[in-house]
């Protein structure tokens, strides 16, 4: 008696489904590719940023190795990614993990030069206190100068090695290190400033190998999409 | 159907009257989590209002053809792709914004608002009057969300739409202000309980606005109102 009606109802219904899936598809379709780029240019212009202007000569997502050291770089697997020009290995640019963040863990984006300095620190995710530990992103200052210019916490590693500083002020002042940390929030920086020491011991143990080229099976020849 | 609302009371109703944020208080998730800037609120606020004005369009179209039984799962489904969609387009054209809002655009899904409306108005109304609504109802929540992150950002950061080029190019650049080097902001106006009293601040005040406006009509139905009664109330 009402198989009938509701049988219609069924077939309403799932024609709804089909429809939305549908929009949800074709708007993926038209969508994709530009987020991909956008990703992509997002990616590149971080690393960009944090080695010397002019210095990435070939695709630094590419040329991409996975390292296992979740002692010193918390997280299983780490992404590497070569900086090359002419041929020859300038930087080497590491995304650890802080796995002692206040709030959880930080992803961080950490450039080794070949000579062993820094060549910068960025913030890739968090999830510390507004107001107080994220002024370690790139564009919240966490003090002023005495010029009145703002000032930027992860722009203050450039330059820095395991040497300069020596390895024992490799810490936030209150630990008599050399680094500054935030009025109402030290852990967030103490334990950055941990990350990014523990990332340099890590580069430093493995030195050249990190430039070698990938076995064969990481990376397909031609390296084409 | 005898007390058909004009478009002007639909307008009315969505930007004041019958505000859903400040009325209805629907939707507090997305309220009071993503307005801690102007430019998050205004973001959050126009994503919404697409995704609701889209819904009410195909909800109040499709009003004779499903059955009352299988209404809800079917507004499930269409406002699920509009805000699967939105969150794509978004995530392509303006992907810092994109980042900044996260988890909170998949979750509109959930704003009651939206379901909201297309129940409780666009399923029982024609087309042109079902966007009107969806518009109406999408700016009031954008105005409220934009002024609670206006607020949040100028007392915890002493900034205003910082970041807005994020979202609005150069032109965004060009709204941001900001208080200068050494202030140092309230924080609570930053965290969550600051949004919960920032709130309820603006519901106060749009109350008292509502008494006020309605004691003045009073007096003006009485006869002969003093001159002068109280004329301090000029902002």
């Amino acid at each position: 008696m009402k198989t009938i009606p509701i049988l219609i109802a069924g077939l309403v219904l799932g024609a709804f489904a089909i429809g939305g899936v549908s929009v949800v598809a074709i708007t993926h379709d038209l969508t994709a590719e530009r987020i991909a780029a956008g990703e992509r240019a997002a990616m590149i212009a971080k690393l960009q940023a944090i080695v010397p202007a002019g210095s990435i000569e070939n695709d630094p997502l590419l040329d991409r190795i996975e390292v296992h050291a979740p002692d010193l770089l918390g997280a299983d697997a780490t992404d590497v990614y070569r900086v090359r020009k002419g041929g020859e290995g300038v930087a080497v640019i590491l995304s650890p993990v802080v796995p002692d963040g206040y709030a959880g863990p930080i992803r961080l984006l950490v450039a080794v030069m070949k000579d062993g300095t820094l060549g910068g620190v960025r913030v890739l995710s968090h999830h510390e206190t507004p107001g107080l530990g994220d002024k370690i992103e790139e564009r919240r200052p966490y003090k002023w100068d005495d010029k009145g210019e703002p000032r930027f916490w992860v722009f203050d590693f450039a330059g820095k090695s395991l040497t300069d500083p020596p390895l024992d002020k490799w810490g936030v002042k209150r630990d008599g290190g050399v680094f500054d940390q935030f009025t109402g929030a030290t852990i967030t920086p103490r334990s950055i400033v941990k990350a990014v020491k523990n990332t340099m011991l890590f580069v430093q143990e493995q030195g050249e190998a990190l430039y070698a080229p990938p076995p064969v099976a990481a990376v397909p020849a031609g390296g084409a999409s | 159907m005898a007390d058909q609302k004009s478009y002007f009371d639909l307008v009315r109703d969505g930007l004041w009257n019958n505000n859903q944020s400040l009325v209805a208080l629907l939707g507090l998730c997305p309220l009071l989590a993503t307005t801690t800037s102007a430019t998050n609120g205004l973001g959050m606020g126009l994503a919404t209002t697409t995704v609701l004005t889209m819904s009410n369009l195909v909800v109040s179209m499709i009003r004779h053809l499903v059955r009352p039984e299988i209404r809800l799962p079917v507004f499930v489904i269409i406002i699920a792709s509009f805000v699967t969609s939105v969150e794509l387009a978004m995530h392509a054209w303006f992907s810092e914004l994109y980042k900044v809002l996260g988890i909170f655009i998949p979750l509109i899904v959930v704003n009651c608002i939206i379901i909201g409306r297309a129940e409780a108005f666009a399923s029982k109304n024609p087309v042109p009057r079902a966007v009107v609504d969806g518009l109406s109802m999408g700016a009031g929540m954008t105005l409220v969300l934009m002024t609670l992150g206006g607020i949040r950002e100028f007392v915890g950061q002493g900034t205003l739409f910082a970041q807005a080029d994020l979202m609005l190019g150069e032109i965004g650049g060009a709204l941001s202000l900001s208080l200068g080097p050494n202030f140092q902001g309230a924080l609570v106006a930053i965290l969550p309980p600051g949004a919960f009293i920032l709130l309820g601040m603006l519901i106060a005040l749009k109350n008292v606005i509502d008494k006020r406006v309605r004691e003045r009509e009073a007096a003006r139905v009485a006869p002969a109102p003093a001159e002068g009664a109280a004329p301090q109330a000029a902002g």
